[in-house]
This record gives structure tokens, sequence and C-alpha cells, in this order.
């Protein structure tokens, strides 16, 4: 480790950091654009061409915007908040690989790879940093002394937490698949079919729960205008505003790309094309294409999830939570494991009883929403 | 391996610059002309009464302690995962078992009426 492996490093970071900030100006403008369509609207067409230039605009207007600060709030935790939220959905893609070892290109005499660090843990690296993603919202709605902000806080806490076991209990179901919790292994062991298609109820629940965890539509509670204000950023304004939706936007692209990453095969092709000219062990410059593309395809999917559904009522989204993906999720990883065991000890045929067996508990679990989440149960509580 | 952990913490560093330069900027650039109508709490036009940290739902309470049960449980299960293939099919199977046990104590939850949000 010398100076100019760490002076490599901070540039590398910096380079990354830059292009997710970047992504995350282009996201907002995506899903006006894409939002707008739905909705029989233009969306932001005027400044640049097709609006390209709004996130330069929006920028520029948020940054000589005054920044003022609730006289009751609590002032270092008020202002350590914003940061504390945007840390984590930075640094959480740290460990997922944007393309393979094969496509790492020299530069000034050095090999870059497309991962910032190879870790053998990167799931639980994973899924550690989006548990500090928790406290950012909390400290900013408690510090803001102001009752909405609390309210919103505490609802995102209890939201956050809810959903985080059922979407630790899909990571299991991919470890058990891929036999490793590094990412470059979990994306090298979907090289013959992704594990959406192999376990592809875990995939839904994966998509549901990181909903929640970046508390997007249909589970924006914490911020849900019509009842609580802004929720946890109403005291919010100017640059430390910016920064809490940057933190959301940042979540959403990181989000994705683990999604990409652990079940629709990061930054291989798809299973099909892997013998052609298209396949990334034929052309590795692909490989960060294919990635792009599948975070575009994830993104759209959670801004018209946003533009269809309504918000659902506070106790039946923690009743959801807990009653369905919980169990769920369970029944997944039993049967994950059963299946991969038939499959190692029996027949490696078994490993298609998976994803029938995924599909059944499904099945069954929308019929148990029907039983115990219905609207007309719940009217009457 | 201790040099990826370092190019994480050479990436948490950045993470960490990143949004603390815009807050630096803003307050170079920005105006600032504090009056007391403009830092009181926002409360869609109303004075505030009372304070905003009072006691709040047990219910909150209650789902933290029911999820830091199932979280380190479920933190258990992943290395029992990574080794799956590896385990005679006994280990393998006691796994499975403790899936059982994980869902008796949700089941005993439910019955208890800790997951009503009422």
């Amino acid at each position: 480790m010398t100076l100019a492996n760490v002076i490599e490093w901070l540039v590398k970071g910096l380079v990354w950091v830059l292009i997710l900030l970047g992504g995350f100006a282009y996201l907002t403008y995506y899903e006006r654009r894409a939002l707008a369509r739905i909705q029989v609207r233009v969306g932001p067409n005027r400044a640049g061409p097709w609006g390209l230039l709004q996130p330069i605009a929006d920028a520029i207007k948020l940054i000589f915007k005054e920044e003022f600060m609730p006289a009751r709030a609590d002032k270092l935790l008020f202002t350590l908040a914003p940061i504390i939220t945007l840390t984590p959905a930075l640094v959480i893609t740290a460990v997922v690989p944007f393309g393979p070892e094969s496509a790492s290109f020299q530069l000034f005499g050095r090999t870059i790879t497309w991962y910032i660090a190879d870790l053998n843990v990167g799931v639980l690296y994973i899924m550690s940093i989006a548990s500090i993603a928790v406290y950012g919202i909390v400290l900013a709605g408690w510090s803001s002394n102001n009752k909405y902000a609390t309210l919103g806080g505490l609802r995102s806490t209890a939201q956050m937490l809810s959903y985080e076991l059922a979407l630790g209990l899909s990571f299991i179901a991919v470890i058990v698949l891929a036999n490793s919790t590094r990412l470059l292994d979990i994306v090298e062991a979907q090289k013959g079919m992704w594990f959406a298609v192999l376990q592809p109820v875990g995939f839904v629940i994966f998509l549901i729960a990181t909903l929640a965890e970046v508390n997007r539509a249909p589970f924006d509670m914490p911020e849900a205008e019509q009842e609580l204000a802004a929720g946890y950023h109403s005291e919010y304004g100017g640059m430390k505003f910016a920064l809490l939706f940057m933190a959301e936007y940042d979540k959403m692209i990181a989000i994705c790309t683990i999604a990409a990453s652990l079940f629709l095969g990061g930054y291989r092709e798809p299973w099909f094309l892997r013998d052609t000219v298209l396949g990334v062990d034929q052309t590795p410059w692909l490989g960060p294409l294919y990635v792009f593309i599948k975070v575009f395809i994830l993104l759209f999917g959670m801004i018209w999830v946003r533009a269809t559904w309504p918000r659902i009522r506070y106790d039946r989204l923690m009743a959801f939570g807990w009653k369905i993906l919980l169990p769920l999720s369970l029944a997944l990883v039993f049967l994950t494991s059963i299946g991969m065991l038939l499959a190692e000890q029996v027949n490696p045929l078994y490993q298609w009883g998976i994803p029938l067996a995924s599909l059944a508990a499904g099945f069954i679990a929308i019929l148990g929403m029907y039983q115990t989440l219905r609207r007309k149960e719940y009217a009457r509580a | 391996m201790q040099h990826e952990w370092l190019y994480i913490g050479l990436f948490l560093v950045v993470g960490i610059i990143i949004p603390i330069a815009p807050l630096i900027i803003a307050r170079l650039v920005a105006p600032r002309k504090p009056n007391p109508i403009k830092q009181s709490t926002y409360e869609c036009g109303l004075e505030t009464v009372g304070e905003s940290r009072v006691q709040f739902k047990a219910q909150y309470y209650i789902f933290a302690l029911v999820f830091l049960v199932f979280d380190v449980e479920t933190v258990f299960l992943f290395p029992w995962a990574l080794a799956l293939k590896q385990m005679p099919l006994f280990v393998a199977l006691e796994g499975i078992l403790f899936i059982t046990i994980l869902v008796v104590g949700l089941v005993y939850a439910w019955r208890k009426g800790m997951l009503e949000w009422a």
C-alpha cells in the first residue's frame, strides 16, 4: 500500500461518486418525464433541448436558496442528518461489480477494475450499510422538533425495520443458490440461469421490500404529502433538502444495481446469449452496458409503480410486512435450501423444483392476503 | 483482503466529503437573513402547541423488540446458508429445524397480538 495506491483509490471513489450524483440528477429528470408521459402530460421541456438541462437548473436554484433552521431544532443533528442519510446511499455500491475482471482496463499504467472493493462478505456489507440508512431519516425527523417530521421519522423506522427482515431472508435464498456471499461469485453463478428465474418470488419480495426501504410509493408513508406535509424533511430547505432528496434517489440507483447483481445476472449477458458474440466472455466491455440497461429497466419499474399505485394505509402496510412477506420469505428459504440439498444429493434436475415451489408459495401467499387483508375486514376494524 | 477494506475506508472518506462540500458551498453563496417568523416551526400556518417530542404509541416499541429477535436469528442463518453444500445432511437438516423454530416464534407473536397495529 503506497501513497500512489491511496491516491488511485481516492480518485476512483471520487469518479464513481460523481457518476452516482450525475445519475441522481438525470434520474429526477427521467422520473419527471416518465411520470408526465404516464399522466398524459409533457413534463419538463423548457431548459435546453427536451428539457435536458432541467436538473442543472434545479441544482443552481437549490444552492442559492436561503438556508434557515427552525429555532427549536437540535442544531447539530439537524445539519448532520442529511450527511448521515446520503453517505450510506453512496458507499453501499462499493461492492457491486459493474464489469467482469476481463473488462478491466489500463490507465496511466494501472489496472482499473469495475468495482471499488471485492469483499468476500459483500452481501453482509450491503445488509449492514442498508441498516445504517435508517438512522439519517429518524434523526432528520427527530431533530426538526416538528410534529409532522417526528411522525414521519417514527413511521419510517418502524417500516424500514419491518421490511428489512424480508429483505435479509431474500438475500439468504440468493446465498444458498450461489453458495457465496461475494458479489462477483454471485454474478458468475448466474451464468447458466438468472436467480430471478430460479427464485421468482424471492425476486418479487426483494423488489417490494426495497421499495419500502427507500420509502418510495406505495410505501412513502414517512413523507406522505397529504397527511404529514412532507414528513421527515418538512423543515428542510435549500442544500440540506437537496442532500436528503439526493439520498433517496441514490438509494434507488444503488438498490437497482444490487437487484441487477443478485437476481438479474449483473454484468452477465442474458443466459440465452451466452455463447454468441453478445456474451460477456466474448466481448467483455458489454458488461457495464448490460448493468446500465438492467438498472434503467428496474428504475422504470419503480417509477411505474409510483404512477400506478395509491399509498397503502399504515396498519395494512405493517400487516403486509409481518403477516405476508415475513412468513413467505421464511418459507422460501426453507424451500430453496431443501431444493438445493435434493439437487446436490439426489439429482441436479431437482433444482427446477425451486421455481415451481416458489411460485406455489407465492400463490398461497396471495390467497392468504385475500383472506386476511381484505378491505372489508379492515373497514370494520 | 485487508486491502479491500482499506479501499472501502477510502471510499467512505469520499462518501463523507461529498455531502459536506455542497453544504459549505451553499453556506458561502446562499443568503442568510433569519428572523423569528422564518425560524418558527412549520405547522401549516398555525402556532405550535406543546412539544413534539412526546410519548408515542407503544406499538413502535413492541415492533422494535420483535424485529430484534428476528433480525438476530436471520444473521444466524447467513453462515448456514453459505456452508449448506459442504455440510453433512444431518447438519443441513438442523438448519431447517432452526427455521421451523423461527416460524413457531412468529406464530407465537402473531397469536399474542404483537403484530396488530391498533
